[in-house]
């Protein structure tokens, strides 16, 4: 028999006893909604962290640290790599050469330091740090009251809403535009050869000869005023309140930072390396596309620096949300396993019902897997119609889903997300997975319908 | 071959010294016990006998819907009982039509539908399945209820579908099984009138099974009769 008859003569059976076999195929949709529902509300958790995750915009950044210094996040990773003493310092050299890396957009030093705010003769104090320009495409930056930076030079100053109140409790959003003054500690090099040199003891001064240029052979700090002008109010911490970065209250490009030269605790770190030229304790390097990441960070790795992405965080993540989907599916499963139960019985009742039919249609001609194939067909039928009102059913669930998580986070007064999402490899595959397992389902009726014998199926009664 | 057979052309169906046989508790039900019978192409042979005498068991055997327990049933110089299942399937579906006492329509189906069954199985195209099956339904009379259901005839008009459907793969050999047995004696009477015509017009071998003699003496060149599962004696009409 050829296929569209086969389909043609299955749809025409079922429909012989529509309520029974509607019933078993809303039981089949019943099961395929939960699987659906259930993996549909694993997909939509992922990704829920995965936005909040790429929405910090730590995705596409690698940190670099050398690993003269401390020890890594990874024992293992610290273990395999060579001995620390031996290892390149993060110095400018180090800096272009990253900068130069396929992919990378940015490379900045992590600026932080103390400082205060000068404002109607009381004092603020809040920790400032530098942001890069890119800092601008972080979410933190929707919401951003007044203006980004101009240039990731100039004498500008966003300040995280909180601390623009204390400033200025009334009305926080007049302060953009003023200019405030901030008092900090700028890092002064001293040069060996410098008359305000300290006293050293020993010859110990002299052997250090590799800082002839001078510049870290160490420093004193002196206390300094700069003018900024506010040009924004920002609401939350960029990154997330993930990066040293964010962790600030005064807000200032990277480059003006750097440019005033403010002396940061690390500072100390660096003035003991005795190497020549200025050091750095981390390099914060950016890729162009998350997806590059791991080959940038590839590449430092190679250049002898320690690396931290992410990414490596998000690899455990990922397992975490595999197994979760597992259990979901499982459980998802479950429903769809008595779906096949009713399966089964439907069919099985039908080969009892149909016993003279499957005799008669022996007597003139079919052959016994024609008759398996069209029971075959009638279960696969079932299971296709079912999948199809299991997909529309789960996807009623998972709007239900949605909109009450939006109702509930609305009154916690959190932003809508959705929780629940179906993409459409899941459509395809439910529908797919509900025909395989309603022909499995189909196996045992339909060899039962084709031994059946046509002499005693045909006897006159 | 077999060297005693007389005849130029080849028999159509030949029986030799067949049994089968039904285990049955502890004992065994010989149901057709060793028969042997020769049928010419074109003839139309009535079985008869008593109810038990194994002449149903023989038409099935003939149809290929059941096995021999020894010996060999062969039809159009094939022997039936070394075919495969498959085999047996397609030689229902090509070689023979059958009739039966209860119709055996399918009761959700339009006689149309009926009717085109067999060429499904058979795979015949569906133009041509339209065509021969108006053509089998114009044969038997029914070329206008086409679209009626089995349930809004009468017991002779179903059979008629019956016909039809049997008819429907252009057979060589049809088995009727009682297919008077529900109808009235004029309705009968047409069918058996039908069949034998059909069979003239088209050259069929016909075997039928039935228990009414007056019947097989109007209709059939030769009455077979059985009991208790052998042959007990022939008789052919002019």
């Amino acid at each position: 028999m050829t296929g569209y008859d086969l389909l043609e003569l299955a749809v025409r059976n079922l429909r012989q006893s529509k309520l029974r076999n509607g019933l078993t195929t809303v039981g089949i949709s019943v099961g395929v909604a939960s699987l659906v529902a259930m993996l549909s509300l694993g997909v939509g958790l992922q990704q829920l962290a995965t936005r909040r995750l790429a929405g910090s915009g730590m995705f596409d950044t690698v940190f670099v640290t050398s690993r003269q210094d401390f020890r890594g996040f990874d024992k293992e990773d610290d273990q395999k790599a060579p001995q620390p003493e031996k290892s390149p310092v993060l110095d400018e050299a180090a800096r272009v050469k990253m900068s130069q890396l396929k992919n990378v957009t940015e490379v900045e030093p992590e600026i932080r330091v103390m400082g205060e705010i000068v404002s109607g003769g009381e004092t603020h104090f809040g920790f400032v740090t530098g942001l890069p320009m890119s800092a601008r495409e972080n979410e933190a930056f929707d919401t951003l009251t007044g203006k980004f930076f101009s240039s990731d030079n100039a004498d500008e100053a966003i300040l995280l809403q909180d601390f623009a109140k204390e400033l200025n409790p009334k009305n926080p959003s007049e302060l953009i535009g003023r200019e405030i003054s901030l008092r900090y500690g700028e890092r002064q090099a001293l040069s060996q050869d410098s008359g305000d040199r300290p006293q050293a003891l020993g010859g110990e001064t002299n052997s250090s000869g590799g800082a002839a240029n001078g510049d870290d052979f160490g420093f004193s700090v002196v206390r300094r005023v700069q003018k900024l002008r506010v040009v924004g109010l920002v609401d939350s911490e960029p990154y997330g309140g993930m990066r040293t970065v964010s962790r600030g209250r005064i807000f200032l490009p990277v480059g003006t930072t750097e440019r005033l030269n403010m002396a940061q605790f690390t500072d100390m770190r660096s003035s003991l390396r005795g190497a020549s030229g200025k050091t750095y304790m981390t390099l914060t390097v950016r890729v162009k596309d998350p997806a590059k990441v791991s080959a940038v960070q590839d590449a430092i790795n190679q250049m002898g620096y320690r690396t931290f992405s992410v990414l490596d965080a998000t690899k455990s993540l990922r397992r975490f949300f595999t197994v979760l989907d597992l259990f979901l599916g499982i459980f998802g499963s479950l429903a769809l396993a008595v779906a096949t139960l009713a399966i089964i019985n439907t069919l099985v009742m039908a080969v009892l019902e149909r016993r003279r039919e499957i005799g008669v249609m022996k007597a003139i001609g079919a052959s016994d897997s024609d008759v398996k194939k069209l029971f075959f067909t009638e279960a696969g039928a079932m299971g296709f119609f079912g999948g199809l009102l299991g997909i529309a059913l789960g996807f009623a669930i998972g709007k239900a889903i949605n909109i009450g998580t939006g109702i509930y986070l609305k009154q916690h007064q959190l932003p809508p997300e959705p929780v629940w999402i179906m993409p459409v490899w899941l459509i395809g595959a439910a529908i797919a997975f509900s025909i395989v397992v309603s022909l499995l389902a189909g196996l045992y009726p339909a060899s039962r319908a084709a031994k059946l014998d046509p002499v005693q199926t045909l006897k006159y009664e | 071959m077999n060297s005693s057979a007389a005849f130029k052309t080849p028999q159509a169906v030949r029986v030799e010294n067949v049994t089968r046989h039904y285990p049955m508790g502890e004992g065994l039900i010989r149901a057709v016990d060793g028969i042997s019978l020769a049928i010419e192409p074109g003839e139309f042979v009535a079985l008869l006998g008593q109810s038990g005498s194994g002449k149903s068991t023989l038409l099935n055997l003939l149809a290929g819907l059941d096995r021999p327990t020894s010996g060999s049933v062969v039809v159009h110089g094939r022997d039936l009982a070394k075919m495969s299942s498959e085999e047996l399937a397609r030689y229902r579906r090509n070689d023979v039509g059958m009739v039966f006492q209860a119709f055996h329509l399918i009761p959700s189906m339009t006689i149309t539908e009926n009717v085109e069954l067999p060429m499904r199985f058979a795979e015949v195209e569906r133009t041509e399945r339209a065509q021969r099956s108006r053509e089998s339904l114009e044969r038997v009379g029914l070329g206008k209820r086409m679209e009626h259901r089995p349930s809004q005839l009468s017991g002779g008009e179903q059979q008629r579908v019956s016909l039809a459907r049997a008819l429907a793969n252009r057979p060589a050999l049809l088995l009727a099984d009682e297919p008077t047995g529900n109808l009235d004696s004029r309705t009968g009477e047409d069918i058996l009138n039908l069949i034998r015509d059909i069979s003239l017009s088209l050259g069929m071998t016909v075997v039928m099974v039935t228990h009414e003699r007056a019947l097989a003496e109007r209709f059939a060149q030769r009455l077979v009769f059985l009991a208790d599962g052998k042959l007990v004696s022939e008789e052919v009409r002019a």
